[in-house]
């Protein structure tokens, strides 16, 4: 195990960067914890890929170092850095069995035999492998490909980190939610280092402690599930997690609250003074509710999705969404609505600001 | 994964191929068979032999010869094809700008007309003029393809690894070209040498294009006949005389069409019996997997 | 155009693709094939375009039979998963391929190609190829393609499963206005529960090459025909649990009893299957009409604002989805509660029990 630091990375696969648009990632300053198990999440794109082949060593970055328990590894191979990484499709060995498979690490590192056989069968059993060892790999379903692809990962001892790219992706939906509770039951129990990208917020939010949310190349926000939720630093991760998405008003920030087309909303902290740039309230739509006593709004659309609803209302000229839990009732007449104080927060270009600026 | 849908209206499309095909191969084969079965003097008058040819070509001992020359002669070239094929296609570069320029070097022996292949060589092993001749008598040694046997077999075997070997790089690149870099990658975390790496990774995907290689190699290598004929001509003595070109000189050189016809139709019958088991064994192979 | 098929079957390589399916679409509409993977919606929508031949069965296209009319005659536009759009062709002659080959005056192509880019927002990407555009946008051309040619019937073979989670989202919100408008005739395959609810429409569910019901999306939600169309319906998995009926109450393994209500008094003894949705399995004790079990925590998920978390409740595996962040460790005991006017029954062979009274969801 090891406290992994990326020290002012930049890379770019261009051989001669010219601006900042030919960076795939511009500016990252990170620390892993020993342990933890995080969750890089972002739309296609946005460069988590190459920043978890950074960490592995399988590209060397432009700029920057990366650092394992304060020692650059920046020199070394990714054999010497012991990590583990799980691909998008499962890779495994085809014409060796599933214990040749587990044994190949071990092996190129010159481990004796019978710890060899030790370590393979304790790893194949944390994953329900026991029973296929002396089968060929070439023959096992996705999922179990899959399981050999993170046994192979797993089974040494000296691991100091492990990297899931996008690993669920080839697996069947129903399959899907059975490893994603196996690879959650592995962390609690072994405490390795996880590092798991993804742009699905499900698997991101329900695996990670903490989620680093990444957009064109730099760190947005790194949280907790909850802190993402209800305190998102940036619109984009206002947008890009919650489904639907954080609703945004271009508003005007006054002492009293936002005003949105001569309506009032009332905020819990005080809104920045003479905000210099474009101003927005954001508020999800989940912590929006029907109240006689708010704001005014029409109703075009409700949408029914089994255990809430998503009703697409207008607020003057603004569209927004509005999330109802099957036993809240949407009104018929003069819908009003309130905006809970202590979710709805001020940005400035995309930027979430609170006091004076 | 998208399926075709079924249309069995395109059979129609493939009558007029069959058509030249009929009157291209199965007629004349027809005839051979005719031949092969009785004895003429090419007059239209034919005296009915049986099996007289066949028995007398297959226990001819100057058939017996040119198989084994043959034999011999595919093995070695599989032998250094193969491999030599392999060893290229690792080398070449799979991204960027020297990629086609590769390609296009590997496609240049293949696109030059068998004779000219033949002439090339010709002229070029020859001792006292030619570029390769003069050298290794240069080095030292007692070259002369025209009169030694040994020297006529090398250079033979030679010149199909020159003009054939390519055709192997280009498939071996192909199925390599297909892995995706995750393989790569992971065997690189797992810290697996490049022998490891050609072993249970590159190899096992190529086994599918080798096989379609070595087949092809196989058949073409066993019909062979112009390029070691415009060579040498069968010489010096019969020492490079495969069985094609030993054919050639029983049916128009001594005009004995039987036997010369009973002969093509073992050599026929061979070749699909070898390409057959081989075949089956691809398939058992495969069906395994 | 109307479409209808009656007691569609196909057979491919000794594997039965579609046994005995009738389905009766009406015109203009949105119908949504939901069911896993090799449940037959791929086969289904092939034979509706033309490219199968059932081996029986006939296929009605407005009242017309059209079983043996090949798919060039057919008034029908495809999208597929895969992004398919011609590599070598710009965008805007992507989108106008189809029209071309129905001879289309050049006028009017040019307008109708400038209209259908302009609602699938890809107006400034005409002159570019499609290799150089993203996947979401590879995909909007591969729909204009489709909704330029007007045809009516379009079929969607899960044209969202290849894109990311947000964009999946943005585009599952423009689709139902986009072919609304233009009057034809959808039908759309995915695997995703959540998606055929965001959709709407009809939803006609599938299980190995069968339909095992077709109506109104929430209804087949909320009141499903039998457990294998509640499975089907359920992201998720439906939680479900053996039980049986003696004298007036209902039993779970004999240790867990409630009453049985007036609702199911009438029903005979003996075992029943029962069915429940995830988010009716709440955390903590319920009020008076609830039941309550103790469960073993597996693991809990959290997500944002809900925790799913899989628990052993005497030897059944379950999920409860609870709105909020619940923090539970592995191995914890916990209460949970579900209010048996939530339970779905049905018989032993998985048919749905109907109510008489009550509330059901």
């Amino acid at each position: 195990m090891a406290e992994i630091r990326l020290d002012s990375i930049r890379h770019s696969y261009e051989d001669r960067p010219s601006s900042d648009a030919d960076y795939a990632l511009k500016h990252v300053d990170l620390t892993w914890n020993d342990g933890g198990a995080y969750a890089l999440l972002g739309p296609s794109g946005c460069g988590k890929s190459t920043l978890l082949n950074i960490i592995s060593g399988l590209l060397i970055p432009t700029e920057g170092d990366v650092l394992f328990d304060g020692r650059s590894v920046f020199h070394m191979a990714p054999g010497e850095r012991n990590i583990a990484q799980v691909f998008q499709f499962p890779v495994v060995y085809d014409t060796m069995t599933v214990y040749r498979n587990l044994a190949f690490p071990l092996r190129n590192r010159g481990m004796d035999r019978g710890e060899i056989d030790r370590r393979v069968r304790e790893t194949a059993r944390m994953l329900g492998l026991e029973d296929s060892l002396d089968r060929r790999a070439a023959g096992l379903t996705a999922d179990n490909k899959q399981k050999i692809s993170l046994a192979r990962g797993l089974v040494r001892s000296d691991v100091n980190v492990i990297m899931f790219d996008e690993p669920l992706t080839v697996i069947d939906p129903h399959l899907k939610w059975q490893l994603r509770a196996q690879l959650k039951k592995l962390h609690q129990r072994y405490s390795f280092t996880m590092i798991y990208v993804t742009h699905d917020q499900t698997e991101a939010l329900t695996f990670a402690d903490r989620i680093v949310v990444m957009h064109e190349g730099e760190v947005v926000q790194i949280g907790t599930s909850e802190d993402l939720f209800e305190r998102p630093q940036h619109t984009f991760v206002g947008h890009f997690i919650g489904s639907p998405g954080m609703n945004l008003f271009p508003c005007e920030a006054r002492d009293d609250g936002a005003w949105i087309d001569g309506r009032r909303i009332p905020l819990d902290s005080p809104p920045p003074v003479r905000p210099k740039g474009a101003v927005e309230l954001g508020v999800r739509p989940e912590f929006i509710r029907f109240d006689n006593d708010g704001v005014a709004v029409e109703v075009r659309n409700v949408a029914d999705i089994g255990r809430y609803r998503i009703v697409d209302a207008l607020l003057g000229e603004h569209p927004f969404k509005i999330y109802c839990p099957e036993d809240m009732e949407i009104p018929s007449a003069d819908p009003r609505v309130v905006f809970d104080p202590r979710h709805a927060s001020i940005y400035v270009d995309g930027w979430r600001a609170e006091g004076d600026l | 994964m998208i399926q075709k849908t079924v249309n069995q209206k395109a059979w129609w499309l493939v009558t007029p191929v069959l058509v030249l095909v009929a009157f291209n191969a199965i007629i004349p084969l027809m005839t051979v068979v005719n031949y092969s079965v009785q004895e003429t003097f090419g007059d239209n008058v034919f005296f009915w032999e049986g099996m007289r040819w066949y028995e007398r070509v297959l226990h001819s001992s100057r058939f017996h010869e040119a198989l084994m020359r043959q034999l011999m002669f595919t093995g070695q070239i599989l032998v250094i094809e193969v491999p030599l094929g392999i060893i290229v296609a690792l080398a070449m570069p799979r991204r960027g700008v020297w990629v086609s320029v590769c390609l296009v070097l590997m496609a240049l022996p293949l696109l030059i007309p068998w004779n000219v292949v033949g002439a090339m060589w010709n002229i070029f092993a020859l001792p006292d003029i030619g570029l390769l001749g003069r050298i290794i008598n240069g080095l030292g040694f007692d070259y002369n393809f025209t009169r030694q046997p040994g020297a006529a077999w090398a250079t033979v075997v030679l010149m199909d690894v020159w003009h054939w070997t390519s055709l192997v790089v280009l498939l071996a690149y192909a199925g390599l070209r297909s892995i995706p870099d995750a393989f790569y990658q992971a065997a690189r975390i797992d810290g697996a040498s490049a022998w490891q790496v050609f072993r249970y990774i590159q190899l096992p995907k190529m086994k599918h294009v080798l096989t379609i290689a070595i087949l092809l190699r196989f058949m073409d290598s066993f019909m062979i006949y112009t390029e070691p004929f415009v060579l040498t001509g069968g010489g010096p003595g019969n020492t490079t005389t495969f069985l094609s070109i030993d054919l050639v000189k029983m049916a128009l050189g001594q005009f004995d069409l039987g036997p010369a016809a009973a002969m093509s139709l073992i050599y026929f019958l061979i070749v699909l019996l070898i390409s057959w088991i081989f075949y089956t064994l691809m398939m058992r192979h495969e069906r395994q997997q | 155009m109307t479409i209808k098929l009656e007691n569609i079957s196909l057979r491919r390589g000794g594997v039965e693709f579609l046994g005995e399916v009738s389905l009766d679409i009406e015109r203009g509409g949105f119908n949504i094939l939901l069911g896993p993977t090799l449940s037959g919606k791929t086969t289904i929508l092939r034979t509706m375009a033309g490219l199968e031949k059932p081996d029986s069965g006939r296929i009605l296209e407005n009242g017309r039979d059209v079983t043996n009319v090949p798919v060039q005659k057919r008034d029908v536009a495809m999208v597929y998963q895969q992004f398919i759009n011609y590599p070598s062709m710009t965008v805007f002659e992507n989108i106008a391929s189809p029209l071309r080959v129905a001879r289309t005056s050049r006028g009017d192509i040019e307008r109708r190609v400038r209209d259908v880019a302009e609602l699938l927002k890809i107006e400034d990407m005409l002159d570019r190829r499609p290799v150089a555009l993203s996947g979401g946008q590879q995909q909007r051309v591969a729909l204009a393609r489709a909704l330029v040619k007007r045809a009516g019937l379009v079929l969607l073979d899960e044209p969202l499963a290849n894109l990311d989670y947000k964009l999946r989202e943005e585009l599952r919100n423009e689709l139902p206005r986009l072919f609304e408008d233009s009057g034809s005739t959808v039908v759309y395959a995915t695997a995703e529960p959540a998606e055929a609810l965001m959709l709407g429409g009809r939803t006609a569910t599938l299980h190995q090459g069968r339909i095992t019901q077709f109506g109104v999306t929430h209804e087949v939600f909320r009141d499903p025909v039998d457990l294998t169309t509640a499975r089907i319906f359920s992201d998720p998995p439906l939680n479900v649990a053996d039980i049986v009926k003696r004298g007036g109450e209902f039993s779970i393994a004999d240790t867990i009893t409630w009453p049985a209500g007036d609702a199911h008094a009438s029903l005979p003894d003996g075992g029943y299957r029962l069915g429940f949705r995830p988010h009716h399995l709440s955390l903590g004790r319920g009020d008076r009409h609830a039941i309550n079990l103790e469960g073993t925590v597996e693991i809990a998920e959290i997500s944002g604002s809900e925790t799913f978390v899989h628990l052993d409740v005497g030897s059944h595996l379950w999920v409860s989805q609870s709105h909020g962040v619940h923090r539970l460790d592995v191995g914890q005991t916990v209460s949970v509660s579900v209010d048996p006017g939530r339970f779905i029954l049905f018989a032993p062979d998985g048919g749905r029990i109907v109510e008489e009274r009550g509330a059901h969801g």
